[in-house]
């Protein structure tokens, strides 16, 4: 593995401060890794612009590379192309089901009209993997989870939105 | 009108209405709607962060987010006056989030198909979150509109009271009112709302995006910047 590759891996296995079974990489928030002049360039995508991990996760890409022995790291954040949960990798997918977030099915394309008001498309519940559950909130403890029940096993779950 | 005073209007409004939501911040009527507004607050307030700084970058004053956000003066904000008035009872902050965010739509719509290779990551990242607050305005106009007495009259009566000052968001702006209204009518429509029509609506409030505001807008950034004005650089 190169000093490169090297860089890449150490911030891909960050792990998400807020959905801490699943590392950033596996989320597609890193974009790219390069070293410039002895320097470790990272460069991150927000989920959403608001999300307040992203200062987290920048703070926690400097020290584990640090700890790694890169002492110079710059994070850089980029906008475009915008962030989905198509990029979730299929480890990711089963680790959010295996830690409880039902993992988001594929993003819509285009842009929706306002009506009618449809529901959003329904996950699997992440523990009995029941088809029968209800949406409890559409906005959930962090911006990227909404809230759920299922009505077979009872228990509420998260789940990670189609973004 | 130049890309850093159209940047600083859009930078701006999500800004201030992302401070007004965060008002309900421990105040909703139950805990998934406090969770939905401090959510679609903080996404506004990262609209804002980032449309701020590219706005200082432009402008190539070396002033940062935090600059534009907590050093200007009430007569440098170039909000809309909508996005300032109080947050009222639930009905009126959902009449504004209808009004606001279907224009917000618009605005980053145009910014995702643009040339401006910054502005059409934010705008492109923005849409997709914007349709959440849409999707949420909408329910929830529909559900007080098309609900009891009370709500129906209240929701109806936030409609009218805000209704004078959505002209403003079409003033010397790429957003076209008749777009706007393609979204905004149906969903008045569906909540058995009654929109008002132009001609009633005689008082037309105006000057906010000269830096001319109602009264409600100094208390708003008395709270917000004093902080930063007390204790310039804080860290914790």
């Amino acid at each position: 593995m190169d000093e490169t590759e090297r860089v890449h891996a150490v911030a891909s296995a960050v792990m998400d401060p807020e959905l801490p079974v699943v590392t950033i990489g596996e989320l597609g928030i890193v974009r790219e890794a390069t070293i410039s002049d002895g320097r470790a360039i990272v460069t991150i995508t927000p989920t959403y612009s608001g999300c307040p991990a992203m200062d987290v996760i920048r703070a926690d890409i400097v020290s584990a590379l640090r700890r790694e022995g890169f002492g110079d790291v710059e994070i850089r954040t980029v906008y475009a192309p915008a962030w989905t949960t198509d990029w979730v990798s299929d480890s990711g997918r089963r680790k959010l089901a295996a830690g409880g977030i039902a993992p988001p099915g594929a993003a819509a394309v285009g842009r929706r009209p306002v009506l009618p008001l449809l529901p959003p498309p329904a996950p699997v519940c992440p523990r009995c993997e029941s088809v029968a559950v209800a949406e409890i909130s559409r906005f959930g403890p962090t911006a990227c989870t909404s809230l759920w029940r299922c009505l077979d096993c009872a228990e509420p779950f998260e789940h990670m939105k189609a973004h | 009108m130049t890309t850093v005073e159209a940047v600083l209007r859009l930078g701006d409004d999500a800004l201030i209405a992302s401070q007004r939501l965060a008002e309900w911040t421990s105040r909703a009527h139950d805990l998934e709607e406090d969770i939905a507004l401090s959510n679609i607050a903080l996404d506004l307030l990262g609209q804002a962060r980032a449309l701020l700084t590219y706005a200082g970058e432009r402008e190539g004053s070396g002033r940062d987010e935090d600059d534009l956000a907590y050093l200007r003066d009430e007569r440098e904000f170039v909000n809309c006056q909508l996005v300032e008035l109080p947050r009222g009872d639930f009905a009126v902050t959902i009449a504004r989030m209808l009004f606001l965010s279907a224009a917000l739509r618009l605005r980053y719509e145009a910014l995702a198909d643009g040339a401006d290779e910054t502005l059409a990551g934010i705008g492109a990242k923005a849409v997709k979150e914007i349709a959440y607050h849409l999707d949420h305005a909408a329910m929830w106009t529909v559900r007080l509109g098309d609900g009891t007495d009370e709500s129906h009259e209240r929701a109806q009566s936030a409609v009218d009271e805000l209704w004078p000052y959505t002209f403003e968001l079409f003033e010397d702006d790429e957003v076209d009112r008749d777009a706007w209204l393609s979204i905004v009518d149906p969903v008045l429509a569906a909540a058995t709302l009654t929109r008002p029509s132009d001609e009633d609506a005689r008082f037309r409030p105006t000057g906010g995006r000269q830096g001319v505001h109602t009264e409600h807008l100094g208390y708003l950034l008395a709270e917000m910047q004093h902080l930063h004005r007390s204790h310039p650089g804080a860290k914790w």
